[in-house]
């Protein structure tokens, strides 16, 4: 009896604790996918946190949560224990934030990359990475003497692609007998195995690598190996600072302190933003001078092309690798082909996996 | 994928580094089973060699110190399970789940100043050589030191088992601890400097990982080698050179998955990690059939507990 009392007193206690936390102050929430010191895309988010943080508002964060029934169960925690706002920062939070947003109708639900708003407490939001794979791609045609790109990928979905097709169709441009060597290594963040992948990949011939994956390990064997690289994420210059030309830098902070703030202020709405070079959430490292003057002047240009509209990297004629036309001569792929995008364009080797 | 001689010669160089943690856990799990012991703690111990090795490393400036460092640390947490197996008699099994979960948590505190810190250059022996000799030289040079033991030590154990006095007592403990113990051997001593053997080259596989074939710490690094070193040595039916053989096919698979797809050949990257694991259980299932071979070389008392009676 003595115990059942006491029992029912500590959760009452605890009811109470969350409830009162729950109408303390304003809470920002984030998940990450990865280590927050993974130096790529979990690092760069975490800088977008203290950007919101350095305002005042409250914030909390989880790292290193895998995508699947985990994901779901940390967002929920989160949305239980009184956070407003709740930022879920990979692909594979997609399915779990809906769910969570289906119950928690007061709380705002921010899930990056995704498309699914299927309530009106979620919004999407992602960076134009292809911009910066077209400077990339523009590069790679340029400095590559075996005329061989590697390219490590992670997951089969239409982000990734849209990066090597972007990548594909700006190096071709430059240089049209360039051929993109793929390997795809069904993880985000797995360093030994994206350097066995980037060695593979050299081993083949390539002399640019070129990652979609989070960690520093493949432009680590890139400087090993004598050969040219571009970081992911952030700047990972440090880690290979004679093979990096550049990388490309997702700026998360703006965005993170706008959202937070119309949260805050009940301005809140339901949107789907896909900023790029324009906006600044994606932006480019310092170039390696390594390149000579003259292609870092080129590359300057084109980031500015891009950035002001003059250029899209998805401009006709695009085909696709049995030929067929994806984008007609003289137009740009809409933003809608972009999103849904699951064929490779002519000039990539090998099928996408299934 | 082009097939010229130095191009296999660079694939079986690759193939046989990312067979060297495999081939040290595995060498030092085959010394622990071989006196009646199972510890299924090798993930967790090599997790722990890792950041140990990798923190002495940042810490100390020195390789000799992260190496060593990362042995002893293997050692340490190994005689944690020493004592509970051997001293509180605690179930094996259950024992060692636990150390690897311990593992992996406590690295991950241990490793959250480390993360992110690029790595220093671990030396390669005989670079030019391999730069010279087409074919042979990437196979036999251009290698860290780790390597060349690790391919040494399949054959030291299994001498050592074999020929001599001590690896007699460490056999006749794991296959009859009780008659070990009526000869007048020390069944619980033995055991323990085989428990902490293993422990130290579980460590020294993880450093090899950390300090070598991926200059740098990531939480969960391992990701899964222990398990693959553990099968392995049932694979190997418990003798030290199937385990080289066994260690160089798990290796093989991983690497030449990523080859074939970058030569465009499509297989199903998941059915290639379960590889070994299938492969295992084939082993098992084909030498249960047959008592002979499970007496040649599997420890019978393998995991139960011995009690001396005063």
């Amino acid at each position: 009896m003595y115990k059942l009392f006491l029992r029912s007193l500590i959760s009452a206690l605890f009811m109470l604790g969350f409830s009162l936390n729950a109408n303390a102050e304003f809470k920002v929430g984030f998940v990450y996918v990865g280590p927050t010191g993974d130096h790529g895309w979990t690092y760069q988010h975490h800088e977008g946190r203290n950007a919101v943080e350095a305002l005042g508002i409250k914030t909390t964060y989880v790292e290193s949560v895998p995508e699947g029934a985990d994901a779901e169960r940390v967002i929920r925690q989160l949305a239980q224990s009184g956070h407003d706002l709740i930022f879920t920062t990979s692909f594979g939070y997609m399915d779990p934030t809906n769910k969570v947003a289906k119950d928690f109708p007061n709380v705002k639900f921010e899930h990056a990359t995704g498309y699914k708003r299927e309530h009106s407490n979620v919004s999407t939001y992602s960076a134009r990475f292809y911009e910066g794979r077209t400077l990339l791609g523009h590069m790679a045609g340029k400095m590559t003497k075996t005329n061989t790109i590697g390219y490590i990928a992670s997951f089969p979905i239409p982000e990734v692609i849209r990066g090597i097709n972007a990548m594909t169709l700006a190096a071709q441009k430059v240089n049209p007998d360039i051929k993109t060597k793929i390997v795809w290594v069904f993880t985000w963040y797995d360093p030994g195995k994206e350097s066995e992948a980037a060695q593979a990949l050299i081993d083949q011939g390539a002399d640019i690598i070129m990652q979609h994956t989070d960690s520093t390990a493949p432009v680590q064997v890139a400087e090993k190996a004598g050969v040219w690289s571009f970081g992911q994420a952030s700047d990972m210059q440090r880690f290979a600072p004679k093979s990096i030309l550049t990388s490309i830098i997702d700026d998360w902070a703006p965005y993170y302190v706008e959202r937070s703030i119309a949260a805050r202020d009940g301005t809140w709405k339901q949107q789907d933003t896909w900023h790029g070079l324009k906006e600044g959430m994606v932006a480019m490292a310092p170039y390696n001078s390594a390149m000579g003057s003259d292609l870092v002047k080129e590359v300057e240009q084109l980031q500015k092309d891009l950035a002001s509209g003059k250029v899209h990297s998805f401009t006709g004629p695009i085909y696709d690798q049995k030929g067929n036309i994806l984008v007609a001569e003289g137009a740009v792929a809409d933003d809608g082909m972009l999103a849904g995008m699951n064929v490779y364009v002519k000039g990539v080797e090998g099928d996408i996996p299934q | 994928m082009s097939f010229d001689l130095n191009f296999i010669g660079i694939l079986i160089g690759a193939i046989m580094a990312s067979s060297v943690p495999l081939i040290l856990a595995a060498s030092g799990e085959l010394i622990t089973e071989r006196s009646g012991v199972l510890n299924l703690g090798v993930e967790g111990m090599m997790i722990i060699g890792a950041i140990s090795g990798f923190a002495l490393m940042v810490v100390t400036d020195n390789l000799f110190f992260a190496v060593v460092g990362s042995m002893l640390s293997g050692l340490i947490i190994s005689l944690i399970f020493g004592l509970l197996t051997q001293s509180l008699l605690t179930n094996h099994v259950a024992t060692g789940l636990a150390l690897t979960i311990f593992g992996i948590g406590m690295s991950a505190m241990i490793g959250k100043n480390f993360v992110g810190i690029p790595g220093k250059e671990f030396p390669l022996l005989f670079l030019n050589l391999k730069e010279s000799i087409p074919f042979l030289g990437p196979i036999f040079f251009g290698h860290s030191i780790l390597l060349y033991f690790a391919f040494g030590l399949p054959f030291l154990t299994n001498f050592f088992l074999k020929k001599t006095k001590i690896g007699l007592i460490i056999r006749a403990v794991g296959d009859s601890p009780t008659s070990a113990s009526n000869q007048g051997i020390n069944v619980t001593l033995v055991r323990y400097s085989c428990i902490l053997y293993g422990g130290a080259m579980c460590g020294l596989a993880g450093s090899y990982l950390s300090l070598i074939y991926t200059p740098q710490w990531i939480e969960n690094m391992t990701g899964g080698r222990g398990w693959i070193a553990l099968a392995l040595v049932v694979f190997a039916t418990w003798s030290p050179i199937k385990v080289l053989i066994g260690a160089l096919i798990f290796g093989g698979i991983t690497i030449l998955q990523l080859h074939m797809q970058a030569v465009g050949l499509r297989i199903p990257v998941q059915l290639l990690s379960a590889l070994p694991y299938i492969m295992t259980i084939i082993v098992l299932v084909v030498i249960s059939r047959d008592s002979r071979k499970i007496k040649l070389n599997t420890p019978t008392s393998l995991g139960q507990i011995f009690y001396k009676e005063k």
